[in-house]
């Protein structure tokens, strides 16, 4: 197959004697929106972070867009065109809503010191480019005529398009979402899912999500990955999983799980 | 009442900066604090007065190349002819200059990135015992004890080298902020400042016992004499020729070297400034907020950083390492005693006290400081050692000022007083003097009226 963008063989991650990732085999075809759900605690996060570099898998083997990224650092990984959300947000509070974003196009940008103390003309194109393209990306996530703003001072739903807008800063090909809708209410919910779409569709971004709104998951998602205890336990198009015995047992407990299905 | 009261300050604030105002106030002001410190030169008020006006062009509003004539008038003319008037000025002005620039460089190291550094003197101690060493006899002295330096020892190196020595020093300081910070950055918060802390003794004590086996650094006593960069010739000549109607008599040498240094100390500060300026607005310095404000979120979004952290602890040490050879040669006298841990807290203090992370501010608490320290504080402890003298004796409780016992002297009650200062500001303005805010980029953004309307929409597709 050569449309895989994103394939992880048996990655392991222990912290001690727990085991937060066992074998984990997921592949992420380019161009798809893909889900991971499962119950809390069931190592989803965990599974991110080992994806980005935060955490160092002790087994396995990722490979992404023909790299092996394992033992990459976080900003290399970034560099190879992931980008991310996180569960809590995350933002840069003191820093303006421009500048969050111009920070995510970090990678992308090769002015050097020197040319940031000699204000050379490859640094003042680059810098009026980048204020460009980070305005660009504000109006494309929603926000209008909030640049200038702390990003602190936005609300929820405006900071969540922030992050949203900094991950596409660093132009990503697989952007990984980490419960994007958490706190929303049902139209902030849906315009997330219109968004995230639109991303898939205009910019060919393949996403990969974290969720535990059955409505965004099943609404938005063309391949789902269930976890629970660390492992995948199931995995399929959205009907699958919604009757897989497995994963209703792994959200509602063994004895709801024959009653649903009886 | 207090809120009548900030109104009338706003519309005060409004009426000095429109039109032409400003440039009336500005220019007045600078005519009227000029004169008066030319005419009573010993005279505190008058100072402060020039000082505030001086810093007042940075508030007007006035076009940017006034400011710019402005500040150059003051800095370049009128400050060395007040200045020899009274040579002290100087002092006060030279170590402004100094200060502003250690308390930038701290400030890229804890304002922009975050990182507590407590050992920060110890990069200025590099630099001035690099041009201690290399300025002075030291290196014919490697064998002798402390003290017995043979008469006639030549000096290694003409004092010119000095100027050479700024950008030596600047190097040698970044490397040594490299080589501290790379193993010290894995550690983090609370953690970090104590291994700085650490470094800064190391450093200290380095200086302190570096005159066995062989004497590098004289021990405890330090190194003099350190060469001057000669004077420029015919230079001072001129000034004389120049000036002495002005200033009332000549300039002697020693007092040219003040005027000398100040404007070193001055064009180091402006370099200072202007590097932090530029830096702060690229994507180093947004790195470096980044990594401040969340340094998960920022190595996430693709920035390296180990890197940026080692940057921005070269960067800092380097302003550092240049004022150290600047202040080895102006004071021909380095020891290990000019760099104690008070030292660092005491930059740490001109940072916090002026706005952590703000350049203006930062320069302007290093000014506040160091007049305080020299000049206000030193005034009120003389004013009230003269009380102890007198027969006045303290209002309502009637006790007289020469009965009061030494350990009570008002003299030692400089320390406190800054004390009282740092505690009142911290409580009533944490941010400092001028807090850091963040540069607005989009400019059209007021003027789009329907901005509202837009993400109104947006809301609602």
């Amino acid at each position: 197959m050569s449309n895989v963008l994103l394939e992880t063989k048996k990655v392991v991650k222990r912290f001690g004697g727990l085991v937060a990732v066992n074998k984990m085999d997921v592949v992420i075809e380019q161009g798809s929106i893909c889900s991971i759900i499962g119950p809390n605690g069931a190592g989803k996060t965990t599974f991110f972070n080992t994806l980005t570099g935060i955490y160092k898998p002790e087994e396995g083997e990722i490979v992404f867009d023909g790299h092996h990224t394992i033992g990459l650092r976080p900003d290399q990984i970034t560099d190879l065109h992931i980008a991310r959300t996180f569960q809590n947000i995350r933002l840069f509070g003191s820093m303006t809503v421009l500048e969050n974003i111009m920070v995510g196009m970090h990678t992308r940008l090769k002015q050097s010191g020197v040319d940031a103390l000699l204000r050379t003309r490859k640094f003042r194109e680059e810098e009026k480019k980048a204020f460009a393209k980070a305005t660009e990306l504000m109006e494309y996530v929603g926000l209008h005529g909030v640049g200038d703003e702390l990003a602190r001072n936005l609300p929820y739903g405006g900071q969540r398009r922030i992050e949203v807008a900094r991950a596409l800063a660093s132009q990503p090909k697989l952007l990984l979402l980490d419960e994007p809708t958490a706190g929303m209410n049902p139209n902030e919910t849906e315009d997330a899912i219109r968004l995230f779409r639109r991303v898939r569709d205009d910019l060919g971004i393949t996403i990969l999500l974290i969720e535990h709104d059955m409505r965004v998951v099943m609404g938005i998602s063309e391949r789902i990955t269930v976890m629970d205890y660390g492992e995948k336990i199931a995995e399929g198009l959205p009907a699958e999983i919604r009757a897989n015995k497995r994963v209703i047992e792994a959200y509602l407990g063994r004895g709801a799980a024959t009653e649903i299905i009886a | 009442m207090i809120a009548k009261l900030k109104t009338t300050l706003g519309s005060l604030g409004e009426w000095i900066n429109r039109g032409k105002v400003p440039y009336i106030l500005s220019i007045t002001g600078l005519v009227l604090s000029t004169v008066w410190v030319y005419f009573s030169p010993r005279s505190l008020p008058a100072f402060l007065f020039f000082l505030a006006m001086a810093g007042m062009i940075y508030y007007f509003k006035i076009k940017p190349v006034a400011k710019l004539i402005l500040g150059l008038v003051v800095a370049l003319i009128v400050v060395p002819i007040i200045g020899a008037r009274n040579i002290f000025y100087l002092e006060v002005l030279f170590q402004i200059g100094v200060f502003a620039a250690l308390a930038l460089g701290l400030n890229i190291v804890v304002g922009f990135t975050g990182l507590l550094n407590l050992g920060y003197v110890a990069f200025y101690a590099v630099g001035a015992y690099l041009w201690a060493f290399f300025g002075s006899k030291q290196i014919f002295l490697l064998h002798e004890i402390p003290g017995t330096a043979p008469q006639g020892t030549p000096f290694l190196l003409p004092g010119d080298m000095f100027y050479l020595f700024i950008m030596l020093g600047i190097i040698v300081a970044a490397v040594t902020g490299l080589l501290l910070g790379l193993p010290v950055l894995r550690v983090r918060g609370d953690y970090l400042a104590i291994v700085t802390l650490g470094f800064g003794e190391v450093i200290r004590q380095l200086a302190n016992n570096l005159d066995k086996p062989l004497n590098f650094t004289n021990g405890p006593q330090g190194i003099t004499p350190i060469q001057k960069p000669t004077l420029p010739g015919g230079v001072m000549d001129a000034f004389n020729v120049i000036l002495t109607p002005i200033v009332g008599q000549p300039v002697t040498e020693g007092q040219f070297y003040n005027i000398l240094f100040y404007f070193i100390a001055l064009l180091v500060a402006a370099l200072v400034i202007f590097v932090t300026l530029r830096l702060d607005d690229s994507k180093i310095g947004r790195a470096w907020t980044a990594i401040r404000e969340d340094e998960m979120a920022a190595v996430a979004m693709g920035i390296p950083a180990v890197k940026l952290k080692l940057a921005a602890f070269a960067v800092g040490a380097s302003f550092a390492g240049a004022m150290g050879v600047v202040m080895a040669a102006s004071r021909t006298f380095v020891s290990p005693e000019s760099f104690t841990f008070m030292q660092s807290i005491g930059v740490l203090t001109m940072v916090i006290l002026g706005g952590i992370g703000s350049i203006p501010g930062v320069v302007l608490g290093a000014a506040v400081v160091v007049v305080l320290n020299l000049q206000v504080l030193q005034e009120v402890s003389l004013y009230l050692s003269q009380l102890r003298q007198s027969d006045s004796v303290i209002p309502i409780i009637n006790f007289a000022w020469k009965n009061l016992s030494n350990q009570l002297d008002p003299a030692k009650y400089q320390r406190l007083l800054f004390g009282l200062i740092l505690i009142l500001m911290m409580i009533y303005r944490p941010a400092g003097l001028i807090p850091a805010a963040r540069r607005k980029r989009e400019l059209k953004a007021a003027a789009v009226p329907d901005a509202d309307n837009g993400t109104q929409e947006a809301a609602d597709e």
